[in-house]
This record gives structure tokens, C-alpha cells and sequence, in this order.
């Protein structure tokens, strides 16, 4: 029985990620291939899978496995069991199969690395952890999976620790996402609380009864655990620091899988949202703040990595806000999910393979009319390009043009404050990637003569090549003849409960995205096109500064949080140093003063030691006296 | 707190007025006793003090225990002690300037606390019942009665005391004792001494105090032959006190001048 | 008069003894004092045979003197032995004891 098979996706890149650490420098020579090979056959074993769902019936189509039972404490049971249902099996396909790319793209790209076995270790890991969160049939298997990439994620963004400023920067993304895995503990503690069970099943049928407190409690926890797994306001800091990692690191982590997780986590939670409108509001509303904010970091990055950080900010903006439209926008959401794993993914690799050629350069204004060295890249990243804006007939016309439906017909005030943010999002976004591409790419050669730019190796480009293949076919495949919405219907309600009225006909809604699109990209080509200044300008505007500045993101952070916190940390530091070891230590000097003054009694004198019996006799019959009154 | 007001009995007023005579005249001894110089004073005094306590214990019904504190206490602990002071230093004057700072005044108030809360609790204290006096008591005699007493109930005490006493004795002994250093010197020897030392002049011993003088008191060196005084015979410890005496205070001259009879023999 | 007056006799006594022992500085003295706060107890003891019309307080206040007899001779003893080696009978030179 094919349920059977499903712990065997994640088993097979555990297991290569433990060979691999515990075998040590050993498994130098063939570590990456093994790993490589795993990952390959978890994603053979994810299509095998696939095809045996697709030949059962709709209601049958959720297969479960249990492992063994794992938590049995009192009323408190839990399972370590896995569900493989339309849902998962989109992201298991997802996972496994950028996964593995992204594996053959690190042997070439990591080549040089002589802890490449380490890499491709916690690679594996992430895999393996990634599958779990996906695939776990409760929330708290969910959060082994969640613990487990933010695991994986600090691993990979600090591979290179000798640098300090990696190390912090991987230690930001790990702290700031505690918080979020805070919220994730709270809605699993007041979930059990409310319904007594934690697994996806149980609760999805005892939702109804619950109140609708409880539920819009276990909403903004879930919605404050996706916020810090996803880079979404206000927990978003962290993503573009994330860039200090490996290049294919930041492809497969940051922009494809592990940071759509929240979606993941908020979609497979739709049963609660659906029922606590107030929490499926604030979901939205932080997809829209994010998405705005991140495409205005982006417009003024110099780093090409943090412009894509910024750019995947704002396009899981637009997922959470898709998720956060209920059931016409769940399955959009993973649509666009799916196609923005393809062609960020694609981006990323592309610009590791600029990287590559450039000496490790990020500075974009050190780029410059590269199409002509670099003609397969420039051509991928191309192709990825386009889909992210939107532009017909690639893969995010269709996926980002129905979130904007979806947005605008959500009803009243809400329509068209979500429906106004997503189209502003698209004009920006369409600015700020023309202009990495035209930086890149076109423009006038700015980089000094000791970079000799050239194409990447195989390795390198076939990855690229099949992922600007999904940017262009994945999103046309999604949605003929609604593919995608049927295929997640059974999970996600997705039929079109309590769907508004339209607003605008999805044409014309269509007509005004493109628009915004080509003034966002003619501006672009405007301002760029013949750009030939090597050096970042000083004196721009005040707003090019605060983007530059990540909108002042970190600056809050510090302000309201760090020092504050540091101080609790120095004040509470020396409270101890100072107030219990003082007192711990004033016993010890008080103990030694007492003894010093008792010391003075010893003088030698009989006659001394005489008077102080008397003393002691006057005493004792004072004590008779009082005792007897 | 009562005074007098607890009446457990009067006593008959011939013991009256022997305590009230005796008793401020013995605390007055007492207190001279910490007060005088001299040791041999406070000697003195103390033995008023022992002498008083035997009359109140006659004045008790305790006639055996009287007689006892005389011949004991009075006779033999105080002879005792007047013989140390002897051999210590009769005329050892004591500064009465108080070396340790603050005894004084911790041993004042202490003693004062001390004897005020006796009196107070003594006074405070109920007996129940009006005092007997121990006329029953002393029914066969009070000597006999001390004696029935004392070999019936309380045997085992008595003899454990007097294996005390014993050990007393001999640990005074052992205390006491000074060892030779040197082995004794035989009469043999001292005879050989006295014949092969530097000169003969001391062959035969030296002449006794009084032999060349008129007065054979320690205190007064003897004479030599010549008439110089000899240096032997001069007591050390008269002569760190000072009691030497001259010896030409006696000398034939001055007497012969006292009593007017010139180179006269008496 | 009432028998109690000779506890209160006793108790003077035995008062003036003990600050006697702890301000004289003659070895021989302090011992005196020592002695006067044994009798003020013997007298005690006998004034408390009087009252309760038995004669245990006599017993014991013989074997008090007994005691104290023995006492005074060893603590003699030691007195003589000090005054020997140290040439001194004032108890405060032997202080070696101090800190």
C-alpha cells in the first residue's frame, strides 16, 4: 500500500544528512553525490506517490501513515503519524524537486568549499525537516518539521561562521524566528485547551463548536507563527541578513520552501480561519502591509541578493494576503506559491551564477551589459523576470493576476484597500526587478577590468534551465481548466463559499494590472538604461535612504527592543554580581568581621574570662526573673 | 516582691539581734577584704568572715557544722593560706590602678545585677509553709544526728570524699615537690669539699650569727673575725626586702655609750 | 525576724566574692574570694536546713567544706609551683593564652 511509503520521504534525506555529519571527513570524496542521489529519489518516490493519488477517487485521495505512537500522557495523546493528502503533495513535489536541483546546482557551485560535505549534509536535512512540517498530520509533528528548519536555516545561513558578521546574522534569523515559534506553541496549548486534541483531523470537525474566541485567539498565533517563518511585518528583519549564506541557500530556503511555510501553515489551518473572520482579516492585512513594504526595500537595494530578499518579502506578501481571503484565495495562493518557488528559485541561481562569474561581486553597480558574457543566465534570469512581474503568458500573469481578483473582490473597504495595495505591489515590483535586470544585464559595462565575467559550468545552468521551464509553462498548467483550485478543493473548501460579488471583470482587472506593470518597467528602462556610475550615489532623497535603511525596520528593532533588552540583560547581570553574590558573599565577610570582633575577647586574662562568666550568670538570672514574673 | 512581710516563722530575738550586730559587720569584712592592699589584710578579714558564718551556723541549730568551719576553715584553710603568703611575699602590695580596660565596670554592674536578682527572687520565693526549725530534727543531738545521717544515706558520698582527700594530699605533694637536680652530696664529700677547696679559711665553717656580735637574729649579718660582715650570712630574702639590719648598731661602743658603762661585759 | 534574712546575707557574700575574683590581680586573693562564695553557699545550705526541718542542707554543706578544703590545697599547690618558675604571683602574667 502506497501510504506505507510516505515516511520513506522523509527517511531518505534524514538519512543521508546523518551518513554524512557522522561520517565525518571520510565521506569528503562522495558526500555530495550521495546526497545529491537521495534527494533525487525522495522526489522519484514523491512522483510515484503523486501518480497513485491521481488514480484514486477524490475522497480517498488522503493517505495516512503512523510511525508510532509517541506522546501518550494522560488525555494527551499524540501520534507520530503523517498525512499525504492534495495539499502536501503539491509542497512534497515543490520541495523535493527545487530541492534536488538546487543540489545539483551546489556541486558545481560549492566546488571550491572544502566543507562541501557539510553543506550538502545539512541540505539534506533541511529537506528532510521541510518534508515533515509538510507532511506531519498534527500540529505538533508540524513543529517538530518547523523546529527543524529553523534548525537547518541557521546551519546553512552561518556555513561560513569564521566571518562574525555571518554568525550574527544567522543568530538574528534564529532568534527572531523563536518568536514566531512562540506563537506556533500557543495556538498548539490553546488549542488543546479549546478542543482537547492537536491533530489536523480532530480539530478540523470540532471547529464548529468551539467559540469564536478561542478560534480567533489560535488564528493570531498561527498568523504570528507564519509572520516569523515567512518574513512577514513585523518579524521580517532577519531575511535580508539571510543573504550572508551560500547562494544556493538562499534559493532553496529563502525564496522557495522553507518561507512559504507560514502559507503552508495558515492554508492548512483554513478550517479555524474560516471561522474567525477578525483573524483572517489581520492575516490579510499583514500580506498587504508586507508586500508594499518589501517591494519599496527592494527598489533601493545595490546587493543584488537583498533586492531578491526584498522581492521574496513582497511576494509572500501576496500569499498571506491571498490566504487571508478566505476560500477563494487559498488555492491562489499555492498557485502562486508554486510558481514563485519556480522562478525565484531561477533568480537565485542566476544571480549565484553572476556571483560566480563576477569574483563574488553582489554589488550590482559593479555589473553591467553582462548579457553578452553570460548569455544562458541572462536568458533564465530573464524568463524569471518576467513571470514575477506578471506578464503574459509566464507563469505569475496567472497566479499574481488572480490574487488581485481575489483582493479586490473580498467586499466593501476591504476590497479596495487590499485590491489598491496588491496593484500598487505590481507596479513596484515590475520597477524595482527591471531595474536589477537592467543593472545586470543591460545598461553600460561598469565593472574594472580584473573581473572577467563568464558562463557558468553545466552543473550550474542545467538547474537554472528547468526552473525557467516551470516559469514559463508551470503557471498556464495551474490554471487550465482550474487544475490546481479542483485538485485542492477537497482541503481547502476552496469552492467559492460565500464568494463576493465581483467587483471588476477579471479582464479588465487584467487590463489595469498590465498597465501599472509596463509604467513600472518604462520607468525603470527610463532611469537605468544607460547607467554608467560604478559608485553607490550619495545624495538621493530621503525616501531612497529610508529604503535603503530596510524602512527603518532594524533601527526599531534596536530601539524598542535590543536596548531595552540589554539593559534588563546588564541591570539583571549585575543584580546578580552585585545583590545575590554580594549576599552570598557579605555571609562570608560577615561570618570572618564576626569572627574578627570574637577574636578580640580571647585576651588572655583570667581575669577577663572571669567577668564574662559573671556576665553570663547576670544574664541567665535575669532570664529566671523574667520567667518567673 | 516581699522583704518581711513572708512569714515563715520569727526567729527568737537573741538571734535577732546576733544577726543584725554580726551580719553588716561581716559583709563590711567582706568588702574590706576587696578593697585593702596588703594580702595578709585581706587574710585577715577573711578569717572575721569565717568566724562570723561559724556563729550564724551555732545560731541555726548547726553546732556540729560551727565547730567544724572554726577548726577547718578558721584553723587549717587559713593557716594555709597565710603560710603561701609567706612563702610568696608577705609584704606584696597589690596597685589598686586597673590594668584591663572596662573589667571594672563589667565586673561592678554584673555583681550588681547579680546580687540584686538574688534578693529579688529570694524575696519573690514561697515555701509553702512556716519554717520548722530543727528542734525534731535534732532530736538525738545534732552531732548523733549528723551521724546517722551521714553513714546511712549518705556512705557512699562520705567515702568517695575522703578518697578525694586523699588524692588532694597527694596531688599537694606531687605539686610541690621540687627534684634535685644535682645527686645529693654524701657527708664524705662535703668534707672533702670543705678541706681541698681554694683556702682553709672556711675549713672548719663559718661562725654562726651572734658568734663575733651581740645579736644573733637573721636579720643581722654575722661578723668575721676582723669585724666586717660576712657576706654568707646575709638572708637574700631580708635583704631584697630591705630588713637588713646594720650590725654596728650593736656594736660594744654604742652599748657601752647607752648604758654608760665603758667596754663593761654584759 | 525571718530566716530568709541570712539567704540575703548569703547572697551579699557571695556577690562580693565574685567581684572579688575578677578584680584582684594576687593569685592568693582571687582564691580567697573563691572561698568566700563557697561559704555564702554553705550558709545558704544551712539556712535551708533550718527552714525545712531536716538536716540534708547540714550534710552538704559538710561535704562542701570537705571539697573545699581539698580545693584550697591543690590550688595552693599550683600557686607555689607558678610562683616558682615565674617569680610572680599576679594571675594576670599568665596570659599567654591571648590571641
Amino acid at each position: 500500500m502506497s501510504s506505507n511509503l510516505i515516511g520513506y520521504l522523509i527517511g531518505l534525506p534524514l538519512f543521508g544528512a546523518a551518513a554524512l555529519l557522522l561520517g565525518g571527513r571520510r565521506t569528503n570524496k562522495w558526500g555530495h553525490i550521495s546526497a545529491t542521489a537521495l534527494s533525487a529519489s525522495s522526489f522519484a518516490l514523491g512522483l510515484k506517490l503523486f501518480n497513485d493519488m491521481l488514480a484514486l477517487p477524490t475522497e480517498e485521495r488522503a493517505m495516512h501513515q503512523k510511525l508510532f505512537s509517541w506522546i501518550h500522557v494522560g488525555g494527551f495523546q499524540v501520534d507520530a503519524g503523517l498525512l499525504l493528502d492534495q495539499l502536501s503533495i503539491c509542497f512534497v513535489l515543490l520541495i523535493t524537486g527545487v530541492g534536488t536541483l538546487i543540489h545539483i546546482y551546489s556541486i558545481a557551485y560549492m566546488s571550491h568549499d572544502h566543507d562541501r560535505r557539510r553543506f550538502f549534509a545539512y541540505l539534506n536535512l533541511f529537506i528532510s525537516a521541510m518534508l515533515l512540517l509538510v507532511l506531519g498530520d498534527s500540529y505538533l509533528n508540524l513543529y517538530v518539521g518547523w523546529e527543524g528548519v529553523g534548525l537547518a536555516s541557521y546551519l546553512l545561513i552561518g556555513f561560513w561562521n569564521q566571518k562574525p558578521a555571518y554568525a550574527t546574522a544567522a543568530k538574528k534569523a534564529f532568534v527572531m524566528n523563536r518568536i514566531g515559534d512562540m506563537g506556533l506553541s500557543f495556538a498548539i496549548m490553546i488549542s488543546f485547551v479549546t478542543f482537547g486534541a492537536i491533530s489536523f483531523d480532530s480539530i478540523k470537525e470540532a471547529a464548529p463548536q468551539a467559540s469564536t474566541a478561542a478560534l480567533t485567539a489560535i488564528g493570531i498565533m498561527l498568523l504570528v507563527a507564519a509572520t516569523g517563518k515567512s518574513a512577514q511585518f513585523p518579524l521580517q528583519a532577519w531575511l535580508g541578513d539571510a543573504m550572508a549564506g551560500p547562494t544556493p541557500v538562499s534559493a532553496l530556503i529563502h525564496a522557495a520552501t522553507m518561507v512559504t511555510a507560514g502559507v503552508y501553515l495558515i492554508t492548512r489551518s483554513n478550517f479555524i480561519f474560516d471561522l474567525a473572520p477578525n483573524a483572517q482579516t489581520a492575516v490579510a492585512a499583514i500580506g498587504a502591509i508586507t508586500l508594499l513594504f518589501g517591494a519599496l526595500v527592494g527598489t533601493a537595494k545595490d546587493d543584488i541578493k537583498k533586492a531578491l530578499a526584498a522581492s521574496t518579502m513582497s511576494q509572500i506578501g501576496y500569499m498571506i494576503l491571498g490566504a487571508g481571503l478566505g476560500p477563494a484565495g487559498y488555492a491562489f495562493a499555492i498557485m502562486h506559491l508554486l510558481t514563485h518557488g519556480f522562478f525565484k528559485a531561477g533568480m537565485f541561481l542566476g544571480a549565484g551564477s553572476v556571483m560566480h562569474g563576477m569574483n563574488d561581486e553582489v554589488n550590482m553597480r559593479k555589473y553591467g551589459a553582462l548579457r553578452k558574457f553570460m548569455p544562458i543566465t541572462a536568458i533564465t534570469f530573464g524568463l524569471g523576470y518576467l513571470a514575477i512581474i506578471g506578464v503574459p503568458p509566464f507563469a505569475g500573469f496567472y497566479s499574481k493576476d488572480k490574487l488581485i481578483e481575489v483582493a479586490l473582490n473580498a467586499g466593501g473597504i476591504k476590497g479596495y484597500l487590499f485590491g489598491g495595495a496588491a496593484l500598487l505591489g505590481a507596479a513596484i515590483t515590475a520597477f524595482y526587478m527591471s531595474r536589477v535586470v537592467i543593472l545586470t544585464f543591460f545598461s553600460q559595462k561598469r565593472w574594472d577590468d580584473n573581473a572577467h565575467p563568464h558562463e557558468s559550468p553545466i552543473l550550474m545552468w542545467l538547474p537554472m534551465a528547468i526552473l525557467a521551464i516551470g516559469s514559463v509553462a508551470s503557471g498556464f498548467l495551474f490554471t487550465s481548466g482550474d487544475a490546481l483550485k479542483n485538485w485542492l478543493e477537497p482541503v481547502v473548501a476552496s469552492h467559492g463559499e460565500g464568494e463576493h460579488a465581483e467587483l471588476l471583470p477579471p479582464m479588465t482587472v487584467s487590463v489595469i494590472a498590465l498597465t501599472l506593470v509596463a509604467i513600472g518597467v518604462g520607468y525603470a528602462i527610463f532611469k537605468y538604461r544607460a547607467e554608467s556610475n560604478p559608485n553607490t550615489p550619495e545624495n538621493v532623497s530621503i525616501f531612497t535612504r529610508i529604503a535603503r535603511r530596510d524602512l527603518m525596520q532594524d533601527a526599531f528593532n534596536e530601539a524598542v527592543f535590543m536596548r531595552p533588552g540589554q539593559v534588563l540583560t546588564k541591570s539583571l547581570v549585575s543584580i546578580d554580581e552585585n545583590v545575590i553574590d554580594g549576599a552570598v558573599g557579605g555571609v562570608g565577610s560577615a561570618a570572618v568581621g564576626s569572627g574578627q570582633l570574637l577574636r578580640k575577647l580571647q585576651t588572655g586574662f583570667v581575669r577577663s574570662y572571669a567577668a564574662l562568666m559573671l556576665l553570663g550568670v547576670a544574664l541567665l538570672l535575669l532570664a529566671i526573673w523574667v520567667v518567673t514574673q | 516582691m516581699n522583704f518581711v512581710l513572708e512569714n515563715i516563722g520569727k526567729t527568737a530575738t537573741p538571734e535577732a539581734v546576733q544577726f543584725y550586730i554580726m551580719a553588716p559587720l561581716a559583709i563590711a569584712a567582706a568588702l574590706g577584704m576587696l578593697i585593702v592592699k596588703k594580702a595578709v589584710h585581706s587574710a585577715i578579714l577573711m578569717a572575721y568572715v569565717m568566724l562570723s558564718l561559724a556563729f550564724f551556723y551555732i545560731a541555726q541549730d548547726a553546732p556540729f557544722l560551727g565547730i567544724v568551719q572554726i577548726v577547718v576553715y578558721t584553723g587549717a584553710v587559713m593557716m594555709l593560706f597565710l603560710f603561701i603568703l609567706m612563702l610568696v611575699g608577705v609584704d606584696s602590695k597589690e596597685s589598686l590602678v586597673e590594668t584591663i580596660k572596662g573589667i571594672r565596670f563589667t565586673a561592678i554592674t554584673a555583681s550588681l545585677g547579680i546580687g540584686v536578682l538574688l534578693i529579688v527572687l529570694i524575696g519573690k520565693a514561697t515555701f509553702g509553709f512556716p519554717a520548722n526549725g530543727l528542734e525534731s530534727a535534732n532530736a538525738g543531738g545534732n552531732v548523733q544526728e549528723i551521724a546517722y545521717k551521714l553513714f546511712s544515706t549518705y556512705v557512699w558520698a562520705f567515702e568517695v570524699v575522703s578518697a578525694l582527700l586523699i588524692t588532694a594530699a597527694l596531688g599537694a605533694m606531687v605539686l610541690a615537690h621540687s627534684q634535685r637536680v644535682t645527686p645529693r652530696a654524701t657527708q664524705r664529700e662535703l668534707a672533702i669539699r670543705r678541706f681541698r677547696g681554694k683556702s682553709l679559711s672556711d675549713a672548719a665553717g663559718k661562725p654562726a650569727p651572734g658568734v663575733f656580735a651581740r645579736y644573733n637574729g637573721v636579720d643581722v649579718p654575722a661578723l668575721l673575725p676582723d669585724g666586717s660582715p660576712a657576706v654568707e650570712s646575709i638572708n637574700e630574702t631580708l635583704k631584697a626586702r630591705g630588713s637588713v639590719r646594720d650590725p654596728r648598731e650593736f656594736s660594744l661602743k654604742e652599748i657601752a655609750d647607752f648604758s654608760g658603762n665603758e667596754g663593761e661585759m654584759r | 525576724m525571718n530566716p530568709i534574712n541570712y539567704l540575703y546575707v548569703a547572697s551579699l557574700l557571695f556577690t562580693i566574692g565574685a567581684v572579688g575574683v575578677v578584680v584582684r590581680r594576687n593569685a592568693i586573693v582571687v582564691f580567697m574570694c573563691i572561698e568566700l562564695m563557697l561559704n555564702a553557699a554553705n550558709l545558704a545550705f544551712v539556712t535551708f536546713a533550718r527552714i525545712n526541718g531536716n538536716l540534708e542542707g547540714q550534710i552538704v554543706a559538710f561535704f562542701t567544706m570537705v571539697i573545699a578544703a581539698c580545693e584550697v590545697v591543690i590550688g595552693l599547690a599550683i600557686i607555689v609551683t607558678i610562683y616558682r618558675s615565674r617569680r610572680s604571683a599576679s594571675v594576670d602574667d599568665a596570659s599567654l593564652l591571648s590571641r
